[in-house]
């Protein structure tokens, strides 16, 4: 395309947005990391990325918190454009035609679709229970106040909760590479229309105001 | 000492065999606890200090027999007593010597995520090696009788070692060398078992009809076991766990969802490696970008006195 550089593209992520799903990430690689070093015996070698078995243990705690702590802003902000509406159950029972790129069967999709609606409700639940969960487990500070049968209960809900967040986790990443242009949007904050056009037609006509506008929900 | 990782026939967080299960079997060792014969004397508890060095703080008297009041990372054994009334109205002073039971299925050993921080040897001993230690405190979660403490000085577990350094050299534990009634005896754990079937025997005919030996098949039996006078009701004892076992949320969270979790891990990459490989990327091409052109050049304006067919109002360069 000759004219591409003078292609108009529009704006999806703020710099704001985007420091903050990356500092996200980064939270969660850690905390992944530390994690399954003290989920598995055969990733116990991943400690020593963070100084060893004990330095691990102490680290794991403070990394979850501070991956908690920098979600909650962009939870609150994308909040409202992750709701369940009729239009994404239709979107989800259409499962086949979404894996197989067949978008033309799809409903028209807003800012987000109801796989990432449904990754960011799993993602919220998952730290909702990592965190009460791994202040029982916090043996230096919290498990003295907690009965042994609470402890072991809390043990498994971490290692559950973590489980289905670090699952979520690769399938979102592997959304990223599979939807070309999703990483170039969460890296400079930009999409082509044409992919706003495929992708979420409807928040395309929103934010254009071109024809057919839906009006938002909320 | 180096000689001793021969004996060891398991080892936490480690999945192949370790160089005990190749040893010959010369049968196990047990400590037998006969309450029955127990005066409260505490010796017991000054010579594991002695021993092992260890020197608990000093506490205060709250008007109980124990002293200290728990198991701590300094106090290892700890003589727990009971006032109990029977059914004659008599009073019964029921004394339990507390401490790491050794268990033939140690829940410690199976909640421990640092390879080689607990080792169970050939002789029956479990013991922890807090070189390897990492602090977590999960050997807690799993202990089905509230053993390991953590030490708030260098935050790493520790319990009776039931004097693996004295067994491996021929000695008897420190604790059994200094009770003075022949309360604690050691052996091999079936001459612990023949002896504790004759105490049973004589205190049945002294009228303690539910006399027996407490070696609880839930955890495989222990190698620290009890001569209990009151062997059908076990709680009596200071809450002694009347049926112990690993719980079975210790199993489920360190046991088969532990390889099940990293399988499943792996799968959701590969579904997503051969999703690709299969189905490819889902790319937009210049009929999308068409579209939205039109769109847009259909689209009424917000800012009405931009040109015809230009950049969408939240355009970047």
């Amino acid at each position: 395309m000759s004219d591409s550089e003078r292609r108009p593209t529009l704006a999806r992520y703020s710099s704001g947005e985007r420091t903050n799903h990356w500092l996200i990430a980064l939270g969660f690689v850690l905390a992944a990391l530390s994690g399954l070093a003290l989920f598995h015996p055969a990733l116990f070698w991943l400690g020593e990325l963070f100084g060893g078995g004990p330095w691990t243990r102490v680290l794991h705690p403070f990394i979850g918190l501070f991956m908690l702590i920098v979600f909650l802003p962009l939870a609150a902000s994308l909040w409202g454009d992750n709701r369940m509406q009729a239009a994404d159950w239709q979107w989800l029972r259409r499962w086949k035609d979404v894996v197989n790129n067949r978008e033309e069967h799809l409903p028209e999709v807003g800012r987000y679709n109801a796989g990432q609606k449904l990754l960011f409700f799993v993602l919220g639940a998952c730290m909702i229970g990592l965190l009460l969960s791994g202040l029982v487990i916090w043996r230096a500070y919290f498990s003295l106040y907690f009965s042994i049968g609470v402890i072991r209960l809390a043990s498994v809900v971490h290692a559950v909760c973590a489980f289905v967040l670090i699952c979520a986790i690769l399938l979102h990443i592997y959304a990223a590479i599979w939807v070309k242009g999703s990483l170039h949007a969460m890296l400079r904050g930009t999409v082509t229309p044409g992919w706003a056009w495929k992708h979420h037609r409807a928040w395309f006509r929103q934010i254009t105001h071109a024809a057919h506008p839906r009006t938002r929900p909320d | 000492m180096a000689l001793q990782s021969l004996d060891i026939v398991r080892r936490s967080a480690t999945t192949t065999a370790p160089p005990g299960v190749r040893a010959a079997y010369t049968g196990t060792v047990a400590k037998l606890i006969d309450t029955t014969k127990c005066i409260g004397c505490k010796a017991c508890q000054v010579a594991c200090m002695e021993w092992n060095d260890l020197r608990d703080e000093i506490g205060s008297n709250v008007g109980v027999y124990e002293n200290p009041g728990d198991l701590s990372s300094e106090s290892w054994t700890l003589m727990r007593f009971t006032e109990y009334e029977n059914p004659k109205g008599d009073l019964e002073w029921l004394i339990r010597k507390d401490g790491c039971m050794h268990c033939a299925d140690p829940g410690c050993l199976k909640a421990c995520p640092a390879p080689g921080a607990i080792v169970q040897y050939s002789n029956g001993i479990v013991d922890f090696h807090e070189e390897n230690c990492i602090g977590c405190g999960y050997c807690i979660a799993g202990c089905p009788f509230d053993i390991p403490r953590i030490s708030k000085r260098d935050h790493k577990a520790y319990k009776c070692t039931l004097c693996s350094d004295r067994v491996a050299v021929g000695l008897e534990p420190a604790c059994i060398k200094a009770c003075p009634t022949g309360a604690l005896v050691f052996g091999t754990k079936e001459d612990m078992q023949q002896h504790a079937a004759e105490r049973v025997e004589d205190l049945k005919s002294r009228g303690f009809e539910q006399a027996g030996l407490y070696d609880p098949p839930g955890v495989g039996g222990t190698h620290v076991m009890y001569v209990l006078h009151h062997a059908d009701r076990p709680e009596l004892y200071a809450g002694l766990a009347a049926d112990p076992h690993i719980s079975s949320l210790v199993g489920l969270w360190k046991g088969v969802s532990k390889p099940i979790a990293l399988a499943a891990m792996a799968f959701t990459v590969l579904a997503g490696f051969f999703h690709f490989v299969r189905v490819g990327r889902n790319e937009i091409d210049e009929r999308d970008e068409a579209a939205a052109r039109q769109a847009l050049e259909a689209a009424p304006q917000r800012n009405a006195s931009q040109r015809p067919g230009a950049q969408p109002p939240e355009k970047r360069p």
